[in-house]
């Protein structure tokens, strides 16, 4: 019984195994040192493709535009030119597949993201057309009198 | 009683003998690195103007229907700063609810739920500073990781695991820039990721799409002929918070020394 | 929908709007519990190692104490964790420029150093028990338990002859030694972990490591005075009783005397610490750069009860002068390491918490309140409840420890 004083020395070497042999079960085959180097690029390459897989829901004007056209081309020659189809009708997602219709948000609140006038001299907000919601027609949409697609048309006409 | 030679050796030894662990830890492999340094892909990065920049808050709506941050929790990838600097020298700093909604009112948020009211008259000026995910080339939350669950893509982007990460929020505190946060569905870290499903398709990011203002902008930054690098390269840009050393790829036009 | 963090942060003036306190009252406990251990440690080891043979009657006690703090250093982590399943990721996956990476290995190499010294100091104690429960005729099934968990314990080494015992001996000191590097580092990176983060402009300070491993060693060598302190209160209540046990003036000669010495160094660790921690506020206040104007504001006004008050009036000064005052009896001890207590955990407080104090823009500030009464896990694991429990822990298992490794009983 020379040897008595190596014996924890064997237990501390099996838990090495033992977190060793972990290893080679539970980390992910592909996990390792990416194009930026082991500070910034240690990781699983899989996750990035999962990344790129998560689903689209705002289509873009463009995708609209298919089916749309009409609407588009009012839209593009208004001055709410840029303002994207989707701001408004909600994300299309697969539609007219899913969902079928879409949700409009003709709320007073959606226009007066820009058009709550906010005097701020050296911003381009300060130039915006901006009424005062808490006096302009409270209680009717903004949609009853200005039409949105292109505002310099009267009325909601649908 | 041992002399300090044999303790001098023996803790060298039994050091060394600790150390031996980590010798099985496979860190590098030069070939996969070899490999994949060949390749150019792009470096995305972000151009914010600020002097287009109106405050009507699509863009955060957008981002957090695009990425599913659960739309009523109040934290957010992408948001709006308001600055509005008094001419008593003040800076009044407010961004109610990430600027999902935009700025309804014309009080500043000043916490507990209170608002400070502000004279139209007494403004010398005020502007609107979007934020989000700088994609730092020297990402301070991508370093701090203690499990590789956050790492930089080639392109620049700064992606999280969710399968990988632990939530120990150590990447959170490492931001100075304050974008990250733990996702209240998924319990992980999460920010802003230029919207990597979308700009891998060739399509832009979910804020830009839905910014009619031409305030955010994104691009690739080894393209010369892209309009967002001739802009940073030819223009007057700023980056936030140069002093952190974490080179920032988010940059500003219009940028004024009172934002944080 | 609460997001993580939003049930104890309350905000003032403008904050970026994901930031809340994600670090609360776990992280507090996770450096304060290690600090223990690692202070539990160094003590025991000034006998084995440096032959301070005064310190002779504490120095099992904190060894084996030290190993009782040694899980619940952990158990913070684990409780503050969004994914605390996933902890163990650290040793497949570690990433070494995270502070954070190295836990995993520096904990599980400190936790093997303080297990095996303790076989070697306890190695003839089990041999014995486990030779007299064998030869016992007839066994109850406690008796059976314990004979296999002793026997287990032997790891197979019987010799007990004087050769086999001095290589023991040799074995402890080795270890000692090797632990105290190892003990000053698994605490010392608890404070590289603060002191790195770049965007704090509380925590970044070269200085935190040593802070961190200094109140440690104030915080473990306090803890262990007092529980010395009460066990031998018990132990003399006992004696009372039963005879066979050393009598009442003999424990109380030899209790004052470990308490005496023990305080020495107590004191030494102690003004040590506190000469860092005011040289890295003096600092702070004379360089003044850009963060200033906010921690001034942080330091000054919100937490000058927490800092100034609590921390260095209660936790520092008053047990200086109890310590300093000639005469030191056993109460006045108990005062003292329970006041020195407070003064390290609420140093913890005042990193962690104040840290997160002031937004990083330097423009709002964060405010956190404690959850008291437990209305979601979140709350529980976050708050009061689960402080208490990480408290209470180590006092349970070393309880359950004594009955292996009985720090009292001469065994060499």
């Amino acid at each position: 019984m020379k040897n008595h004083v190596w014996r924890p020395l064997y237990v501390v070497l099996a838990v090495v195994a033992l977190v060793l042999l972990a290893r080679k079960v539970l980390v992910p085959a592909d996990f390792g040192v990416g194009p930026r180097g082991y500070m910034y690029g240690w990781h699983r390459p899989s996750n990035e493709q999962q990344w790129k897989e998560v689903k689209v829901k705002y289509r873009t004007a463009s995708f609209c535009m298919e089916c749309h056209r009409d609407k588009y081309d009012e839209m593009k020659e208004s001055p709410h030119r840029n303002i994207n189809c989707e701001n408004c009708h909600g994300a299309a997602l697969n539609h007219p597949d899913d969902p079928r219709y879409l949700t409009i948000d003709r709320s007073r609140e959606l226009c007066a993201r820009c058009h709550t006038r906010l005097p701020y001299p050296t911003s381009s907000r300060g130039v915006m057309k901006g009424v005062d919601p808490k006096t302009h027609h409270v209680g009717l949409d903004c949609v009853t009198c200005h039409w949105p697609h292109d505002p310099r048309k009267e009325g909601h006409q649908r | 009683m041992i002399d300090r030679r044999t303790f001098c050796k023996n803790t060298l030894l039994i050091a060394g003998g600790l150390a031996l662990p980590l010798s099985a830890l496979e860190l590098f492999d030069p070939k996969r690195l070899l490999a994949e340094k060949d390749q150019k892909g792009a470096r995305w990065v972000f151009l914010v103007d600020t002097r287009k920049c109106v405050g009507c808050g699509f863009c955060v709506k957008g981002c957090k229907v695009e990425n599913e941050v659960p739309y009523d929790a109040n934290v957010t990838r992408t948001w709006v700063e308001r600055y509005l600097v008094t001419s008593d020298g003040k800076t009044h700093i407010d961004s109610p609810k990430g600027a999902r909604d935009g700025f309804p009112r014309k009080e500043i948020e000043i916490g507990h739920g209170k608002l400070e009211e502000i004279r139209d008259e007494d403004i010398e000026k005020a502007f609107f500073v979007p934020k989000l995910c700088n994609q730092c080339d020297n990402p301070p939350c991508v370093q701090v990781c203690p499990v590789g669950a956050t790492y930089q893509t080639e392109d620049g982007v700064v992606l999280v695991d969710r399968s990988w990460c632990i939530g120990c929020g150590y990447c959170i505190m490492g931001c100075p820039y304050g974008v990250r946060f733990f996702h209240p569905v998924h319990h992980v870290a999460d920010k802003c990721n230029f919207c990597y499903h979308r700009i891998s398709k060739g399509m832009q990011t979910a804020c830009v799409d839905s910014c009619a203002f031409g305030a955010r902008r994104i691009g690739n930054l080894r393209d010369p002929e892209d309009p967002v690098t001739k802009v940073i390269m030819t223009e007057r840009v700023n980056v936030l918070k140069e002093e952190y050393g974490t080179k920032p790829q988010v940059f500003y036009l219009g940028l004024s020394k009172e934002v944080k | 929908m609460m997001v993580h963090g939003e049930a104890w942060t309350l905000k003032e003036f403008f904050t970026y709007p994901n930031e809340y306190i994600y670090w609360t009252i776990q992280i507090v406990m996770y450096p304060f519990m290690t600090g223990l251990v690692a202070g539990a440690f160094v003590l025991s080891s000034l006998y084995h190692v440096f032959g301070v043979k005064q310190l002779k009657g504490i120095a099992r006690f904190s060894l084996v104490f030290s190993f009782a703090l040694l899980p619940v250093a952990m158990l913070p982590l684990m409780l503050h964790l969004q994914q605390p399943l996933r902890g163990i990721e650290v040793m497949l996956t570690p990433h070494f420029t995270s502070a954070i990476a190295a836990f995993g290995i520096v904990f599980t190499t400190y936790g093997m150093i303080v297990a095996s010294e303790l076989w070697f100091v306890y190695r003839k104690h089990f041999v014995e028990t486990a030779l007299a429960l064998k030869a016992k005729e007839r066994r109850g099934p406690g008796e059976q338990f314990a004979c296999l968990l002793f026997s287990a314990l032997t790891m197979g080494a019987y010799d007990v002859s004087h050769e086999a015992l001095e290589a023991d001996e040799r074995a402890v000191k080795k270890l000692a030694a090797a632990g105290i590097p190892v003990a000053c580092f698994l605490h010392g990176y608890a404070g590289f972990i603060f002191g790195s983060v770049k965007a704090n402009a509380l925590w970044m300070t070269p200085l935190m490591p040593v802070i961190f491993i200094c109140s440690a060693v104030v915080s473990g060598i306090a803890l262990c005075i007092l529980t010395y302190i009460v066990t031998m209160e018990i132990r003399k209540a006992l004696a009372a009783r039963r005879p066979e046990l050393p009598s009442k003036e003999e424990l109380k000669s030899a209790e004052s005397q470990v308490v005496v010495m023990t305080s020495r160094y107590l004191l030494m660790f102690m003004v040590a610490a506190i000469t860092l921690e005011l040289l890295d506020l003096v600092f702070r206040g004379y360089t003044a750069v850009k963060s200033w104007d906010i921690l001034r504001s942080v330091i000054y006004e919100r937490d000058f009860v927490n800092i100034f008050v609590v921390q260095y009036g209660l936790g520092n000064l008053v047990p200086l002068v109890l310590f300093l005052v000639p005469g030191l009896t056993i109460r006045r001890a108990i005062l003292g390491t329970a006041l020195v207590l407070l003064g390290v955990f609420m140093m913890r407080w005042n990193v962690v918490i104040g840290g997160q104090a002031f937004s990083s823009s330097f423009s709002g500030f964060m405010h956190y309140t404690l959850p008291i009464w437990p209305d979601s896990l979140e709350t529980f694991k976050e708050g009061l409840g689960g402080a208490l429990l990480v408290a209470v822990i180590p006092f349970c298992l070393f309880w359950i420890l004594n009955k292996v490794m009985p720090v009292f009983k001469e065994t060499h």
